[in-house]
């Protein structure tokens, strides 16, 4: 042990600086000097060895690594394993396999290169995913020896669909082929035309040797001086900073979230691409509601941002308070994103159980997350030749490419992938994991083509369909939310914001109006305690019947008595029917001064009696699930908080959903 | 550049220098400065800075957007520091979840000076724990090695934590840079109800979208800095000035890389004492950041070890 260090003085500060530079997060900027690179191809063709060839020749090990790596090789009685500098875990050093994605960066003649390195094995290809879509170029690998195999051809592919279409093709171990340049014309024929039926142009085709060195740093006149092209490292030098991340386009702004912690209302995102300016007009989509960028919000900042650019992550505040939320997208009014429920795509799939037709997965675009169903297959690709798979196929299995046609519980918004490549591609959800991707083909398609599917909201239970299937058939569950409050407090207008923003993301509901309700179900009744207490019994049982059909039923009464409201809580947690009581608080001057329908002036003039708040009383909720506070917050505040309490008490959690029986499931 | 040494100028004047250092000091100005001219030079590495820092705020806010119960680690280090002024930025000046540090009971003097400083200046709601029941044991580096020690007094603590205030969602600073097991991490890593990790057999992760569904019992690691260098970190704390312990710097010819407990943690040779004399040094060195953190080194793997019974 040490001896234990000094105390520090009573009036600490830490290591202070200032800032280097005023603004320093200017907008947009130079392209990054930082290449991410993935290394693919078949297992055994020499992924790994290759990296910590890269990785020694420009002298970028961690000291002692190198010597750890010759020590292990010894031990294993081998020359030097490159892929040993790489294998950190013991069983992997057994196994010669890689297990997971891996970055390493380097550095070569004053440019900044990151590895993520992607396992070859073909139960781990999901890591090569991972690796890929992060990365700007990639380099395949082919063995010389053995030439294109089955995962080349779909490490190839899946290239393709991740959007990487800059790719170094490397020539592996040449030494095996003796170095004949004829074996390495043959292969790099056969590479070129495969890579270019799927679009993909290599900017180089290099033979080389990793084991060796030859071709990687180093040029290797001994055995290869026939090669007059470019070694590894110079051609990816020659791409480096040529980044493809992030370009300009139209304005994509994936809200996030929106913070209200303090004063501000906060909207805060990323950019997918294009700009936002201070002052520009932006409508938000699915809901098409319309605000101007008010300010652009910077912690830290000396000087106010004026301006953002692609792939930022920003916080704005609007001109007009709208209801925005997670998931929206705002665009320019002249350049507006495509909104359907539609989706047609290429799509990969990675998990073990294949994805059948109808079956429900969440399609996860931006921030945006829906529930939907595969309507159509359309064709699978077969890696080997390209081609499609022409007969009819009920499934996508593990590792299959695939074109299909996805339908969304609510609209999506999203863009074609050759457009805006951030908005036109998605993560497939099952259960609580990422079982695939895709990218969006087709963006504009007329409805006439989305033919009716059958057969899709079938429910089959044995005996009562219960609660929970219904639940799962809908996507949430059925809910008695319960309004209560002074006549004026504003009951009604938040029914019926709540309806129509709950009915815009699918859920089926339905306002139980207390006035109406007086027309036929409570005709016979006045406004005696005892038939108010009646009508609110019939109210109650009413709402608990429709909430058990499904329905999420906001009732809108104005249910003075403590005692009533207890008994419909009562009776529908008999049910186990959620029920949320939500006290709409505005004092009763405020009430009266809005008075929409001239009632508090007739009760005040007695032409009414037993007015609630007036000549009657009304009992303040000492426990309600939520306080709306109207006379306070602006009505889309209200609106929002009530949102996101019912949201969170109707939405059905992941392990609810996984082991219910949903529609169009297996009967 | 006369500011950035003001910091530490305290420890300059009291040792008296002799001719031999302040020629020294007199080289390092030059080097500096050149290392000024040419940052200013290459603006275009800023960019690249900003993108780790718009992708650190994205994590940041897709896991406050997915998660009702998160907190975050804090060890006031390097990047633990730069974790907060990242949350600043990310969520508009206001930290909306707790901060937790882990008190080992073997903390340096001036991390808890500092500690109770940020607390304050950055208006943090922090959570401190203590394994106590396994102090009251014995537990400690005087009897125990390094090894068992972390085990004990971090990773169990984490884990009573997690019992205790239930949180789904845990934001870490790590980086794939500082170890091998750790560069194979993804910036949402569940982890099972035994706080494990079972890197074996990880869910994909790409275009921004991350695994956030947790089974009960059940967190995920967020993890923002993921993809930043430990030159990135010290680079982002020279753009953007945020502070941090005086013990980053050269006091009587050490200073310290990383922090940890303090009867386990060695201070390198160094007389570097500006944040540009750090980058300058980092750029070229060849030992690894962890080097002068016992419990890595105890026995082979044992960082591994360590990690996949939840350390971070």
């Amino acid at each position: 042990m040490p001896p234990a260090p000094k105390p520090v003085p009573k009036d600490y500060v830490p290591a202070f600086f200032p800032k280097r530079q005023g603004g320093a997060r200017a907008a947009g900027g130079p392209e990054e000097p930082r290449t991410s690179i993935v290394v693919v191809g078949h297992v055994d063709h020499g992924k790994s060895t290759l990296i910590g060839r890269l990785l020694a020749d420009t002298g970028s090990l961690p000291e002692g690594k190198l010597e750890a790596a010759e020590k292990a090789s010894r031990e294993e009685g081998m020359p030097l394993e490159y892929a040993f500098l790489l294998d950190a875990f013991l069983e992997e050093q057994a196994q010669n396999i890689t297990i997971d994605t891996t970055r390493i960066g380097f550095r070569y003649k004053g440019q900044s290169f990151e590895i993520i390195d992607a396992p070859g094995h073909r139960e781990f290809i999901k890591n090569m995913v991972t690796g890929a879509a992060a990365a700007e170029e990639a380099i395949l690998l082919i063995d010389a020896h053995e030439g294109l195999k089955e995962q080349t051809r779909r490490h190839g592919l899946l290239l393709s669909l991740l959007g990487v279409s800059r790719v170094i093709v490397a020539v592996n171990k040449m030494d095996l082929v003796q170095w004949k340049e004829g074996r390495f014309r043959v292969l790099e024929k056969e590479i070129r035309e495969y890579l270019g039926g799927l679009k993909i142009s290599p900017r180089e085709v290099i033979p080389i040797s990793a084991r060796e060195g030859s071709t990687v740093m180093r040029r290797d006149d001994q055995h290869l001086p026939w090669w007059k092209g470019p070694t590894l490292l110079e051609a990816l030098l020659a791409g480096a900073g040529k980044s493809q991340q992030s370009p300009e386009g139209p304005l994509r702004f994936s809200i996030q979230d929106v913070y209200r912690f303090d004063a501000r209302r906060v909207i805060a995102g990323k950019l997918e691409s294009g700009r936002i300016r201070v002052g520009d007009p932006v409508i938000f989509f699915p809901d098409r509601k319309a605000s101007r960028i008010k300010s652009i919000e910077s912690w830290g900042e000396e000087t106010p941002l004026r301006e953002v650019g692609p792939g930022q992550s920003v916080a704005v505040t609007l001109e007009e308070q709208i209801f925005v939320e997670r998931g929206h997208v705002g665009a320019l009014p002249e350049d507006p994103p495509v909104e359907s429920r539609e989706v047609r795509a290429r799509i990969f799939w990675l998990d073990t159980e294949a994805l059948r037709l109808q079956a429900p997965v969440t399609l996860r675009l931006g921030t945006q997350s829906v529930e939907a169903r595969l309507v159509a297959i359309d064709r699978v690709v077969d890696a080997e030749k390209l081609e499609a798979v022409t007969d009819t196929r009920e499934e996508v299995g593990r590792f299959e490419v695939a074109e299909v046609r996805l339908r969304c519980r609510r609209p999506l918004v999203y863009d074609a992938h050759e457009r805006v490549s951030a908005t036109g591609r998605f993560a497939l959800q099952r259960g609580p994991r990422i079982g695939g991707g895709g990218i969006i083909t087709f963006a504009e398609y007329p409805a006439s083509l989305a033919k009716p599917v059958t057969g899709e909201h079938l429910t089959w239970t044995e005996g009562r369909v219960s609660q929970e299937a219904r639940a799962s058939h809908f996507g949430h569950e059925g809910a008695v939310i319960w309004l209560t409050g002074l006549s004026g407090s504003g009951k009604s207008t938040l029914a019926v914001a709540l309806e129509s923003l709950l009915f815009r993301r699918g859920i089926g509901t339905m306002i139980l109006d207390g006035d109406n309700l007086r027309h036929g179900l409570c005709a016979d009744l006045g406004f005696s305690l005892t038939d108010r207490a009646e009508n609110i019994r019939r109210a109650g049982e009413v709402a608990k019947l429709m909430a058990e059909s499904g329905l999420v039923v906001i009732s809108s009464l104005i249910s003075p008595l403590k005692k009533e409201r207890e008994s419909v809580r009562a009776s529908c947690r008999s049910a186990g029917i959620s029920f949320s009581e939500i006290f709409i608080n505005a004092s009763i001057a405020e009430c009266e001064k809005r008075d929409p329908r001239g009632l508090y002036q007739k009760a005040r003039k007695g032409e009414i009696k037993g007015f609630t708040g007036i000549d009657s009383p009304y009992e303040i909720p000492e426990q309600p699930d939520l306080i709306l506070e109207t006379g306070k917050e602006k009505v889309v505040e209200s609106a929002e908080r009530l949102l996101s309490h019912v949201l969170n008490l109707v939405r059905l959690k992941e392990e609810d959903r996984e082991g219910a029986p949903g529609p169009g499931g297996q009967i | 550049m006369a500011h950035s040494i003001r910091s530490v100028a305290d420890f300059d004047s009291r040792s008296g220098k002799s001719f031999k250092e302040t020629s020294l000091l007199l080289a390092e100005s030059v080097i500096i400065l050149a290392i000024y001219v040419k940052t200013i030079q290459s603006l275009s590495f800023m960019s690249y800075l900003q993108h780790l820092e718009d992708q650190s705020i994205y994590i940041f806010r897709e896991a406050f957007a997915n998660f009702k119960n998160m907190a975050m680690p804090w060890s006031m280090g390097k990047d633990s520091n730069t974790l907060i002024w990242l949350a600043k930025k990310a969520f508009a000046g206001k930290i909306p979840f707790p901060l937790v540090h882990i008190d080992t009971t073997y903390e340096f003097p001036e991390m808890l000076a500092f500690r109770e400083w940020a607390q304050k200046h950055y208006e943090i709601d922090l959570i401190v724990i203590v394994n106590e029941e396994a102090r009251k044991r014995g537990i400690g580096y005087e009897t125990h090695d390094p090894v068992t020690v972390t085990h004990e007094l971090k990773s169990a603590a984490l884990q009573q934590a997690l019992a205790k205030y239930k949180w789904d969602a845990l934001v870490t600073g790590i980086r794939r840079d500082e170890d091998s097991t750790r560069a194979k991490e993804r910036y949402f890593s569940p982890r099972t109800a035994d706080n494990e990790w079972e890197y074996r057999d990880q869910p994909p992760e790409f275009w921004g979208q991350f695994t956030t569904a947790v089974k009960p019992g059940e967190h995920v690691r967020v993890q923002p800095l993921l993809d930043w260098t430990e030159l990135d970190i010290w680079e982002y704390i020279r753009r953007e000035g945020i502070p941090i312990p005086k013990m980053y710097f050269s006091q009587q010819g050490r200073r310290y890389r990383s922090l940890g407990c303090w009867p386990i943690t060695k201070p390198i040779e160094s007389s570097v004492d500006t944040l540009e004399g750090i980058v300058e040094e980092l750029k070229t060195t060849k030992t690894s950041e962890r080097a002068g953190r016992a419990q890595d080194h105890h026995e082979r793997n044992a960082m591994q070890k360590l990690r996949a019974k939840g350390f971070m």
